[in-house]
């Protein structure tokens, strides 16, 4: 029909202005890095960048409820200790292994989406609080940082496949097919995007609120499992690192504004909190390829960041009735 | 339906009411604010359960556990709130109970297909599929809230209020539509304040009143003012302090305003109030009030038009300018428990709030002048509560509006606003409320009451101004002020009120 596109331009605004602004930074660090753009200099951005997306993608799917998941960064920390430990032997042994990892984060999404469907407890406080469990698991785990992965499924999947592409990128492709376009397209995730827009009239729609909501959180605690796989192949090990959950966290949560996530729920996209995260990502990269002090950089990504929810913010000034600003 | 009766706390919203709606035909139900429709229909479409009563489709019982429920038993509900979800697209939304699959996933051709036709059958067929509802404008919605009902096949349709937001335009185009649907076989229950409406359309009327059906008709059978009437009788059991008669000063009134607007919903309101008046603000709910009183209160954003205060002119750019010395307005909202009170605060910190700044020197609170003044208001308004200690979440509702408006009254206003304050509060509180402000006006303040009960307005106001569609429409004085011409302006049905305001302020 005659002007699909306007409407489809609307309704994917946020997910092709992130795409846009990914595309430009990474041409530009692209064009002036030292070595040029070969397949190693690619495969090293793309590994530290999915593992970032993967994490922003489990944060995208409860931001859609208009909640918040403060514990996927402990839950990948949680995985990745696990994975350390039983991901090992022969590769039926490690595939099993592999299946165990999934199912606990699994378990971890779906503790936190009864808690807040079930105990009514805001999602920020749960989360933090389910959050330190899953961490305390983890260091009950590995109290120090230690394990030993098969080096060559590690390498296969950080490596590169025939023809110098990335292992990695085909690894979140696979994700994006596989996990989030069915999602988008299924009742259930319809169901997410409706009662995060809307709680009340998705309800009164005779939508399956709480049914939704489980599976938004479950799916996130599934894909922080996936990037706590992912952690351990980069490294071989595993650590229960506070440091490391707590970033994750903030930055999945950076990456999915960045990307055109709306943090009141309901609209934005998986895709574009993946290219949100590339691009976070990609600032740091930046300042590298043109010497800028590793020191500057949280400066820089949290004056990108603020630029970035300005903008969102701008609708705000056309608010002419003020009690709509504090509802 | 019959016998069925809801209780919300100690108020009766619907006492044993009977309704019986036929396939084929439109039923209309008519009522005051409050006469208990919403409730009818809430519990028609699940959304709430009965007390007590009971419930036949087609003869046989049912009751509804969910809107889901009365869904798929063939019942669709249009909700004067609207239901559709702002971030989805308009075919997203119609489709959004029973979305059309293919291999477990929605089929989004299908769902374009069904949304094209609920479209079209709607009469909205400039309606783009696509577009998201939170870009479309208020009456473009209602229109694809009906299409959303009909894309479920409903057996019954209930429209509550569903006209109230559209264009003259669209309100033939759905007349046309539902006249179309009748003889398709569908049951409709038509719920509208316009009576030229009800005319046009309804084959049966049902009168409410007081949570009761006083009568049911057949359409035509009875004249505009016998339905008024029906409204109207009811026992009262409020009784109001007299009123006194104000005496005439060449002093400038409290409180003018010219020819305020504000986006479409105000138009050119003007309107003056004087130092120990009481003026009532009537009409529909909805039709501008609650914004005009934000508006006098600073809290909206772009009105133009002047307000003067004792004849000099004030820019009123937010509550904290509003409740300055020299404007000493005070605004008593609906919403006590959002707009009025901190629940989990305690009583005195609650009635304190608004007139700190006059019980602290240098930015510290003076801990006795506030207990002193706490104390002699919780005399005064004779709040029921176990000392200032106790949140205020724990009072009754009764008490917590005692609570909204004594926090006000510490800092002594000069010009009150009141929206709906007596709402949802028992008797013997609202007779309190009267008296209250009856002394407040005998004090010199200048008063001006919102309310959606007409009996308060008859007994409580000098004056009463009745607005329809954003603007004044009708100014009652004295004696005039009477139920029959409240609801009769009201409604809008006077001929002789051709949309110009009738008053002009006389500076």
């Amino acid at each position: 029909m005659n002007g699909d596109w306007h409407y489809r331009f609307r309704e994917h605004k946020g997910t092709l202005a992130a795409f846009a602004a990914f595309v430009v930074m990474f041409t530009i660090y692209a064009a002036n890095h030292p070595a040029g753009l070969n397949a190693n200099v690619a495969t090293t951005a793309a590994n530290k960048g999915v593992l970032l997306a993967i994490v922003a993608m489990a944060q995208t799917f409860v931001v859609l409820t208009s909640g918040i998941d403060l514990s996927v960064g402990m839950v990948m920390v949680l995985a990745n200790c696990l994975a350390s430990t039983i991901v090992v032997g022969s590769p039926q042994q490690a595939t099993l292994g592999a299946c165990a990892v999934l199912l606990v984060g699994v378990v971890c999404g779906a503790i936190n989406g009864l808690i807040v469907i079930f105990g009514r407890l805001q999602p920020i406080v749960t989360t933090i609080a389910t959050g330190a469990i899953y961490y305390g698991a983890a260091l009950a785990l590995r109290p120090v940082p230690g394990g030993d992965v098969d080096a060559s499924l590690a390498n296969a999947l950080t490596g590169q496949l025939p023809g110098g592409i990335p292992a990695s990128l085909a690894l979140l492709l696979a994700l994006v097919a596989l996990v989030w376009l069915p999602f988008r397209r299924s009742v259930i995730g319809r169901a997410v995007y409706a009662l995060g827009s809307s709680e009340l009239a998705a309800y009164m729609s005779g939508v399956p609120v709480q049914r939704a909501k489980l599976v938004a959180y479950t799916l996130s605690g599934f894909l922080a499992a996936v990037a706590g796989l992912f952690v351990t192949l980069i490294t071989y090990s595993g650590e229960a690192s506070a440091a490391n959950g707590g970033a994750y966290t903030l930055y999945s949560i950076a990456a999915v504004v960045l990307g055109g996530v709306s943090l009141f729920g309901g609209s934005g996209s998986a895709i574009g909190a993946i290219f949100g995260a590339l691009m976070f990502r990609t600032i740091g990269d930046l300042l590298f390829v043109f010497n800028v002090e590793p020191l500057w950089q949280p400066l820089f990504q949290g004056i990108v960041l603020f630029a970035a929810v300005s903008l969102g913010a701008l609708r705000l000034l056309r608010v002419r009735n003020r009690l709509e600003l504090y509802g | 339906m019959q016998g069925v009766s809801k209780r919300y706390g100690g108020v009766r919203a619907l006492q044993r009411a009977d309704l019986t709606i036929e396939a084929g035909r439109i039923h209309a139900v008519l009522g005051e604010n409050g006469a208990g429709k919403s409730t009818l229909i809430k519990i028609i479409a699940g959304v709430v359960a009965p007390d007590e009563g009971r419930m036949l489709l087609d003869g046989a019982p049912v009751s509804f556990a969910t809107p889901a429920a009365a869904n798929a038993a063939g019942i669709a509900c249009i909700f004067q709130e609207l239901s559709l979800i702002p971030d989805l697209s308009v075919a997203d939304n119609i489709a959004i109970s029973d979305p059309p699959r293919r291999f477990g996933m929605i089929d989004r051709a299908a769902q374009r297909r069904m949304a094209e036709q609920a479209l079209s059958r709607a009469g909205a067929e400039d309606i783009h599929p696509l577009a998201l509802v939170k870009d479309l404008p208020l009456s473009r919605r209602q229109i694809v809230e009906i299409a959303k009902a009909l894309a479920r096949k409903p057996r019954l349709l209930i429209l509550d209020e569903a006209t109230s937001a559209l264009t003259a335009a669209d309100v033939t185009k759905i007349y046309g539509v539902l006249k179309r649907l009748r003889a398709d076989g569908m049951a409709l229950l038509y719920i509208s304040h316009r009576m030229h409406e009800i005319a046009a359309l309804a084959d049966d009327c049902t009168v409410f009143c007081n949570g009761r059906s006083v009568a049911s008709f057949t359409a035509g059978t009875k004249t505009d003012n016998e339905i008024i009437e029906l409204m109207i009788g009811r026992e009262y059991s409020a009784v109001f302090p007299p009123i006194a008669q104000r005496v005439e000063s060449a002093a400038p009134p409290r409180l003018e305003v010219r020819e305020l607007n504000w986006t479409n919903r105000l138009i050119d309101v003007s309107l003056h109030v004087h130092a120990g008046e009481v003026v009532g603000l009537g009409g529909l709910d909805g039709q501008g009030q609650r914004e005009l009183l934000l508006a006098l209160f600073g809290v909206l954003h772009g009105t133009t038009g002047t307000v003067r205060v004792d004849g000099a002119a004030k820019a009123i750019t937010g509550p904290d300018v509003a409740k300055r010395g020299d404007i000493g307005m005070a605004l008593i909202p609906e919403d006590r428990k959002t707009e009025g009170l901190m629940l989990p605060m305690s009583v005195r910190d609650n009635l304190s709030f608004a007139a700190l700044s006059r019980m602290s020197r240098w930015g510290v609170i003076d801990a006795s002048a506030e207990r002193d003044a706490v104390d002699r208001m919780i005399h005064t308004l004779a709040v029921r509560t176990d000392g200032t200690r106790v949140p205020a979440g724990a009072l009754s509702g009764g008490n917590q509006q005692k609570l909204v408006i004594g926090k006000w009254l510490l800092m002594a206003p000069r010009i009150l606003l009141l929206n709906d304050p007596t709402r949802g509060i028992d008797v013997a509180t609202k007779q309190e409320m009267y008296q209250l402000l009856r002394r407040l006006a005998e004090g010199g303040a200048a008063i001006l009451f919102y309310s959606t009960d007409y009996a308060e307005l008859v007994g409580c106001c000098n004056r009463v101004l009745v607005m329809y569609g954003g603007s004044i429409r009708r100014e009652l004085i004295g004696a005039q002020i009477d139920e029959r011409a409240l609801i009769g302006s009201a409604l809008n049905i006077r001929a002789d009120t051709p949309g110009a305001p009738t008053i002009r302020a006389q500076a």
